[in-house]
Parts: structure tokens; C-alpha cells; sequence
């Protein structure tokens, strides 16, 4: 892969809704699981609609606002090119095509359900997706180590938040609004200039 | 055969299901998955509207299809309609739930992204998305688990628990694609091995 030495100068710009619907269905196929690598890829390096530096920028604001990051960002760019018109065109390139995919997938499925070696696959397939998501923790807490609150800290939070989910079965609300929000406070404090 | 419960979902129930989908996209920061374990104790363990296989059957299908992780909302939509008895349920089920995670986020996100870019280095702004770090990852944690044990029997399940922590193993420090693992617990399933 060459280094992308581009500048916002010889930036692209999405053409039409048709483009940006076509991209993001481009994207998105190409996505198992690992949908951020494929999105730096096409959006910096194939389409040159943005800088590596305006996708890390555009990515940290999909990411502090609720909702999934991937799609936060299709409609982000979308909405950067043609308003809100671009970002549902966006949006629906992101999830419609795979829609589709998923429910032939869940149709195909649930004709064999009952059949025990399908069960079976199901079982097996079902471990391998948990293990994907310990996984995917365990790769984003290597970010933890640079965080404001220090390693210990931040065990401390993520043991009670796991515990409160896990064990005590606590409804979501009241640990992102309690426990999120005493570790943002302690974070503020931290980051005092 | 899958013990999935027979519905009778009335127009109320399908409104308290936007509802609560409405407020669980609000909650989602860090994507929907780290919504799961409220979805799994408000869908499976307090209205019994979907059974802890179709629950993790969702999530599987979606994880092994291309495209965002979110859609296995819309397998959750789908299959709450489908227990209720028609495949025109299913789809609107499907609406229900994908309409209700998505339009909440996706306007707060719209309206935020100008805003976010000005604003970027105000320590409020760091705070929050710093913050909210070991949070978003425990709840990571907190999803892989509940997906685990609804294998819970020891003395039987011992291999599937297996397979969950080499899977996470080997993503977590190697570099295989995560597809050739969804096949290789496909095909170790199908054999009875997990």
C-alpha cells in the first residue's frame, strides 16, 4: 500500500446521491466485522473524498455521539456534500443492500433451524461471534492505556460496569448515566489544564 | 427445534418496542452492540417476546453477513414479528426496531457533526468521549458474556466456551480475517464437535 501523501487540494468530491449511494454499498459489502479498515481504505485511498486526517476527525465525532460509528460517518460525509438529501443517501447505500443479505441469511436459517447439524453450526458460529466481541474489547482497552484516568482507574470502572450489567442485570440507563457520568467528571478533573 | 414463544403482540406492545428502541439509541454511544445486554434483558428476560436462541441466532447471522453490526436489530424486529405469526409482522417488526435505533442517533449525530468540528478541543468534549472509554469497553465485555452463557451448562458447553476465548485470542493478537473463524465454528458446530 503506498503512503497516502495527498493534500485537501487534490481532494474528490462525492458527484451525485447515485455516487455516494453506490460507495457506501461498496463499503459495506466489503465489511465483515472489520468495517473501519475497509471505510479508511475506500473513502481515503479509492475515492480521495477525504485526507487519513479528516477521516481520524470525522471518525472521533462519529464515535462520541450515540449510534453505530459506521453509520454516524456515512452520514456524516454524506451530509458534508449535499445536506440531508446526501446523508440519507448515504445511509441507505450503508444498510440496504445487506439488509436484504441478512434476511435471506435469516430466512435460509430458519428453513433448517430444526435441523441438528444446523443447530449445531448456529451454536458453533454464535461462540466464534462472542469471541469476536471479547476480542474487539480487548483490542480498543490498548487505548486505555493513554487514557486521562490511568490504567487502574479505568479496571475499576470497567470491573463495576460489568458487574452492574452482567450481575446485577442494572437496566443500561443507569449505567451510562451514573457510571459514565462519574467517570467523565473524574476525566474533566483530570484533563484540567 | 427452537422453543420460540407464540406472540399475540397488540398495537401497544409494538409502540412500548419503538419506544424503548427510540430511547436505546440515545444510549448507544460506542454503536448498538453495547446496547445488547439491555436489549437481551428487556426482549428475552422481562417481556419474553424473543427466546435467548433467537436472541443469539441474531446476532451470529449478523455478525457473519457483510455490512454494519446494527442489522442484527433489524433480525431482532424480525423475529419478535415472526413469533407473532406472519412474515408481514416480521417486516414490520423490522421497521419498528431499525426506525427506533436509528432516527434518534443518526439526527443527534447530523445536528452534533458541525458543532463537534468547531469544538473538537473543548475539555467538556474530551472529557465526554475519554471518559466514557472503560465504560463503552466493559460493556464490550458484558455483550461477549451474555452471548456465553446462554450456554450455561458446564459440564456439557465446556468446548463452545472454548472456542468463544481462541476466537478472541486469536483476533485479539493475530491477523487472521475474521470470516475464516465464523466458517471454522460453522463447521466445528455441524460435526458436533462444540
Amino acid at each position: 500500500m503506498q503512503p497516502s501523501s495527498q493534500t485537501p487540494s487534490d481532494r474528490q468530491q462525492p458527484r451525485s446521491l447515485a455516487d455516494l449511494f453506490i460507495a457506501f454499498s461498496v463499503l459495506a459489502l466489503q465489511g465483515f466485522g472489520g468495517v473501519a479498515v475497509v471505510a479508511q481504505h475506500e473513502l481515503v485511498e479509492r475515492k480521495r473524498w477525504m485526507t487519513n486526517g479528516e477521516f481520524v476527525e470525522e471518525w472521533a465525532v462519529a464515535q462520541i455521539m450515540p449510534g453505530p460509528n459506521i453509520v454516524n460517518m456515512s452520514l456524516m460525509i454524506g451530509a458534508r456534500s449535499f445536506g440531508v438529501p446526501g446523508a440519507l443517501a448515504a445511509l441507505a447505500g450503508m444498510l440496504s443492500i445487506p439488509l436484504v443479505l441478512v434476511l435471506l441469511l435469516a430466512l435460509f436459517y430458519s428453513r433448517y433451524a430444526s435441523h441438528p447439524d444446523v443447530t449445531g453450526a448456529m451454536r458453533g458460529m454464535g461462540a466464534v461471534a462472542a469471541g469476536l466481541i471479547f476480542a474487539m474489547g480487548l483490542k480498543l482497552s490498548s487505548a486505555m492505556k493513554t487514557n486521562p484516568l490511568g490504567i487502574p482507574l479505568c479496571i475499576a470502572l470497567g470491573t463495576a460496569c460489568f458487574i452492574g450489567t452482567v450481575l446485577l442485570r442494572w437496566p443500561l440507563v443507569y449505567v451510562l448515566l451514573g457510571l459514565g457520568a462519574v467517570s467523565c467528571l473524574l476525566t474533566y478533573r483530570r484533563l484540567k489544564p | 427445534m427452537i422453543a420460540s414463544p407464540i406472540l399475540a403482540m397488540h398495537p401497544t406492545d409494538w409502540l412500548s418496542l419503538f419506544l424503548h428502541y427510540l430511547y436505546l439509541s440515545v444510549l448507544s454511544v460506542g454503536g448498538a452492540i453495547t446496547t445488547a445486554p439491555e436489549m437481551h434483558r428487556y426482549l428475552v428476560v422481562q417481556q419474553h417476546w424473543l427466546s435467548d436462541a433467537q436472541f443469539s441466532s441474531s446476532i451470529a447471522i449478523a455478525q457473519a453477513a457483510p455490512g454494519p453490526n446494527i442489522l442484527f436489530v433489524a433480525l431482532l424486529g424480525w423475529n419478535i414479528g415472526l413469533n407473532s405469526g406472519s412474515v408481514a409482522a416480521a417486516l414490520f417488526g423490522l421497521c419498528i426496531t431499525m426506525t427506533g435505533i436509528l432516527i434518534p442517533s443518526s439526527t443527534m449525530c447530523y445536528l452534533a457533526a458541525r458543532w463537534g468540528h468547531q469544538n473538537s478541543h473543548l475539555r467538556a468534549v474530551r472529557a465526554f468521549k475519554q471518559g466514557m472509554g472503560p465504560i463503552v469497553i466493559s460493556l464490550l465485555g458484558a455483550t461477549g458474556w451474555i452471548l456465553v452463557s446462554a450456554h450455561g451448562n458446564a459440564a456439557r458447553d465446556w468446548p463452545l466456551w472454548l472456542l468463544t476465548a481462541a476466537t478472541a485470542l486469536i483476533i485479539w493478537r493475530g491477523k487472521v480475517h475474521l470470516l475464516w473463524l465464523l466458517a471454522a465454528g460453522a463447521i466445528l458446530g455441524w460435526f458436533g464437535v462444540v
